[in-house]
C-alpha cells in the first residue's frame, strides 16, 4: 500500500524525524488559510499523488504570497499529473500539501528498502540528493553508500553516525542527521514498510536536518496487525479495475494487448502471456484466478475481462492440481450460463481429470475453441483474433 | 537418493487439525508420505487422521523422531512456527503459507543462522507448492500423479508452471528426482543456489531444471554459482518476457525494480553461465530431452 507524502511525514514526525511545518488542504480557501497560519514569506504547494518526480510534472509550486498559494492550489486540484512512475494515464490530484519554505544548504538522499540479496533491511544514502536514485546511480554511483541492518539488533547508532560523517556533515548536524536516520528506521519498522524514501533530506541554512519529502510503501501482508494504517489508503490513486479485482480476490494487471487471459497461478500466467507474444499476439491483462476456480470466481473474471473494450479474444488456461479439471469445466459452464460473452473463447485444460473436464465442456452448449497445449492455446487465440480482423 | 525428502523421511504437519492441513495431510498420506503426527497448540494428546497431535514441535520430534515438517498455519503465526521447527531440530521445513509479512521473513532468516550450517534447517517457501521426490515422498500440495520418478532435479518459483513442466516431462517419459518449489515471495527460505548445491551432490540427479521469473537477484546468483560449482547440465526457463517494469505480477516477488531483474536480462545472464535456455514454456520438456540425449549420446 502506497501512502501520500503528508501521511508519511506524519509517521516520520512521530519518530522525531524533523519535517517542515505544513497542512493538507483540499480547497483554495483551506490552502490560503494554511499559508496564513504557517506565516513567513515563502510557501510550497505540493500535489499529493502516489508518485515521485512530481516536480518535473509541474506538481510542486513555490509561492511568495497567500494569493499565489490559492492560485497554485486551484491549478493543481483536479489536475492529472503524468510522471515516469504513474504510467501514461497519470494520477489525479485531490489534495495538496502546503508547507513553509525551507532555506536549503545541501540536499541528500536517504532510502530504506529490503535488499533481496542480503535478505535484510538496507539503508541507502547519497550526498547527491534531489535527483532520483536511478539518476544518482547513473551519474554519481560513487556517492551511494549502502548500510546493512543486522536483523537481530536493528540499525545501530554508530551506523547512523558513520552515514552522517560520510555525507560530509559537520558539528551539530552530524548528530541531528544520525537521529533523523534512526527515526526513519524506527518509522519503517513500526509501520512495517517495505520502502521509505526521503529525497531530499536537507541541511538548512541554520544547520538543521529536515525531511523535505517522503514516499512510503506499507507491506500489505502486515496490515492485519497495523490496522491503524488502513485509514491512510487512498483508492482514488489506484487503478479502479485493479481495486475491483483485488476486492474480488483476483490478481489482475491491465495491459494493452487484445487477448484477455484467465489463468491459475502467477508463473503459469506469465508463461502463457509469453506464449501469446511468441505466437504474434499481445496479452490484454495478467489475471491469476488462484487455486479455487469456482463458478463465482469465473463469473467475476469474465465480467472483468469481457468488459474491457480492448479484449477481442479470451484465453482460459487452467492447470488443475488439487482442483480438478471437471470442477473447473463445470465452473466455466455455470459461469457462462450467468454471463454472456461476446468474444471468442479459447480453453485449454490440463492436469487432474482432464478427460472428464473436456467431456463436460463438449457436452455443454457453450461455444469455444478447444486447445491441447500451452502453445496450441496461444496459437489458436492469436488466430481467432486475426480471423476477426479479416472479417 | 533424491534431496531434502526420501522414503525414510518422517513428516509432521504444523496446523494439522485445520481444514487445509487436514485436506493436504490426507493427500500426502495417500501418496505414501510417512506422516507421523502433527502439531496444533492446545490440542496435544488428541488423535487426528489416526495420528498423534502434539502441542509443540519439540514434543512431536521427541516422540516421533520427525525430521521434516510442512506448515499450513495462517500468515500471522507462520514465522513463529517456522522458528519453532528450526529450534526443535527439524531438518527440512516446507512453508505453504502465502502472505507472510516481509519483516517477519528477515527475522526468520536471521534466526536460522543461530545454528551451525550442518544443523541448520532448510526452509522451502513460503508461498510455494512444496517438495516432491516422486515415488518416495510428497511434502506439498501438488498433484502427485503428474510427477514421474527419474533423474531430473527441478527448482522453481511457481506452482502451476512447475506442474506444466512436470507434465511435459512425463509425456516425454522423463522423470524427476526431486522437485522443489522455492516460492514467489521476495525473501525465500532457500534460494535456487541452495538447491543447485544439493542436486550437484545427489547421485540420482543427472540434469537440473530451473524455472525462474522476473524480479530479484536469485536467478543471476544461481547462474554465477552454477558456473563455478555445478558440473551437471542445467536447463532454465524464465517467465515474464511480456511483464511490464514496476508491476507486481501476482507473486509478491515478481516485480522488476532494478537492473538485471527482467526476464530478457536473466536469460542473457544464465546463457553466459553456460546454462541451456528453454526458449518458451511449451518446450521445457523437449529442451530437457535434448540435453539428456546429448549426455547419453
Amino acid at each position: 500500500m502506497n501512502i501520500h507524502e503528508y501521511q508519511a511525514k506524519q509517521i516520520l514526525s512521530k519518530f522525531n524525524v524533523p519535517i517542515p511545518k505544513g497542512f493538507v488542504a483540499d480547497s483554495a480557501e483551506a490552502a490560503q488559510s494554511s499559508a496564513n497560519e504557517l506565516g513567513g514569506d515563502l510557501w510550497v504547494v505540493k500535489a499529493q499523488i502516489h508518485s515521485g518526480a512530481r516536480g518535473k510534472a509541474g506538481g510542486i509550486i513555490v509561492c511568495k504570497n497567500e494569493q499565489d498559494v490559492s492560485d497554485a492550489t486551484n491549478k493543481l486540484l483536479g489536475k492529472t499529473l503524468v510522471t515516469h512512475q504513474t504510467g501514461p494515464e497519470g494520477k489525479t490530484v485531490h489534495k495538496v500539501y502546503i508547507e513553509e519554505g525551507t532555506d536549503i544548504k545541501k540536499e541528500f538522499y536517504l532510502g530504506l528498502v529490503f535488499d533481496r540479496s542480503s535478505e535484510s533491511i538496507m539503508v541507502i544514502t547519497s550526498s547527491e540528493g534531489g535527483m532520483s536514485i536511478e539518476e544518482i546511480a547513473e551519474e554519481k554511483p560513487e556517492s551511494i553508500v549502502k548500510t546493512k541492518v543486522e536483523a537481530a539488533v536493528g540499525l545501530q547508532a554508530f551506523q547512523a553516525r558513520e552515514i552522517a560523517f560520510g555525507l560530509g556533515l559537520e558539528g551539530k548536524a552530524i548528530n541531528r542527521c544520525a537521529q533523523a536516520i534512526l527515526g526513519t528506521y524506527q518509522a519503517f519498522c513500526s509501520s512495517e514498510a517495505t520502502m521509505a524514501e526521503i529525497n531530499p533530506l536537507v541541511l538548512t541554512g541554520d544547520n538543521q536536518i529536515l525531511a523535505l519529502d517522503c514516499k512510503m510503501t506499507i507491506d500489505d501482508n502486515a496490515l492485519f496487525r497495523n490496522s491503524n494504517l488502513l485509514e491512510l489508503k487512498d483508492k482514488t490513486q489506484e487503478d479502479p479495475k485493479e481495486t475491483y479485482a483485488a476486492e474480488q480476490g483476483l490478481n489482475y494487471i491491465p495491459l494493452d494487448g487484445a487477448i484477455g487471459n484467465i489463468i491459475n497461478g502467477a508463473g503459469l500466467a506469465m508463461a502463457s502471456m509469453d506464449m501469446i507474444q511468441l505466437a504474434g499476439g499481445q496479452p490484454a491483462n495478467f489475471l491469476d484466478v488462484g487455486g479455487g476456480a469456482t463458478p463465482e470466481k469465473f463469473v467475476k473474471a469474465f465480467k472483468l475481462i469481457s468488459g474491457d473494450t480492448n479484449v477481442k479474444v479470451i484465453l482460459i488456461n487452467i492447470f488443475a492440481g488439487i482442483n480438478r479439471c471437471d470442477w473447473v469445466a463445470q465452473g466455466i459452464v455455470d459461469a457462462l450460463a450467468q454471463i454472456n460473452i461476446e468474444q471468442p473463447l479459447v480453453i485449454r485444460l490440463a492436469g487432474t481429470n482432464v478427460d472428464e473436464g473436456i467431456k463436460i465442456l463438449k457436452d455443454s452448449k457453450i461455444e469455444y475453441i478447444e486447445a491441447s497445449t500451452l502453445e496450441d492455446a496461444a496459437n489458436k487465440a492469436v488466430k481467432a483474433q486475426k480471423d476477426l480482423e479479416n472479417k | 537418493m533424491a534431496i531434502l525428502i526420501t522414503k525414510e523421511s518422517k513428516i509432521i504437519i504444523q496446523g494439522f487439525t485445520g481444514k487445509i492441513g487436514t485436506f493436504h495431510a490426507e493427500e500426502m498420506m495417500e501418496y505414501g508420505t510417512n506422516v507421523v503426527g502433527g502439531v496444533t497448540p492446545g490440542k496435544g494428546g488428541q488423535k487426528h487422521l489416526d495420528r498423534p497431535v502434539f502441542n509443540t514441535v519439540r514434543e512431536a520430534v521427541e516422540e516421533t523422531g520427525a525430521d521434516a515438517s510442512i506448515l499450513f498455519v495462517p500468515p500471522a503465526f507462520a514465522a513463529d512456527s517456522a522458528m519453532e521447527a528450526a529450534d526443535a531440530g527439524i531438518k527440512t521445513l516446507v512453508a505453504i503459507t502465502d502472505g507472510i509479512p516481509t519483516h517477519d521473513m528477515t527475522k526468520v532468516k536471521r534466526y536460522l543462522k543461530r545454528y551451525e550450517p550442518e544443523d541448520r534447517m532448510t526452509m522451502v517457501g513460503p508461498n510455494c507448492a512444496g517438495v516432491i521426490s516422486p515415488g518416495k515422498c510428497m511434502l506439498g500440495i501438488m498433484p502427485g500423479h503428474i510427477y514421474k520418478e527419474g533423474n531430473v532435479g527441478v527448482i522453481g518459483r511457481s506452482g502451476t508452471l512447475g506442474y506444466e513442466a512436470a507434465q511435459q516431462m512425463k509425456d516425454l517419459g522423463i522423470g524427476i528426482s526431486t522437485s522443489v518449489g522455492i516460492g514467489g515471495d521476495p525473501i525465500n527460505g532457500s534460494a535456487f543456489k541452495d538447491h543447485l548445491a544439493k542436486f550437484e551432490k545427489d547421485d540420482e540427479t543427472k540434469v537440473i531444471l530451473m524455472i525462474g521469473e522476473i524480479g530479484g537477484p536469485q536467478e543471476a546468483e544461481a547462474a554465477e554459482y552454477a558456473k563455478a560449482n555445478v558440473s551437471k547440465p542445467v536447463v532454465a526457463y524464465i517467465a515474464g518476457l511480456t511483464a511490464p517494469k514496476g508491476k507486481r505480477m501476482g507473486h509478491a516477488g515478481a516485480i522488476v525494480s532494478a537492473g538485471g531483474e527482467s526476464a530478457a536480462e536473466k536469460v542473457e545472464i544464465l546463457k553466459a553461465a553456460g546454462i541451456t535456455i528453454a526458449k518458451n514454456p511449451s518446450v521445457i520438456g523437449e529442451t530437457i530431452a535434448s540435453v539428456i540425449k546429448s549426455i547419453n549420446g
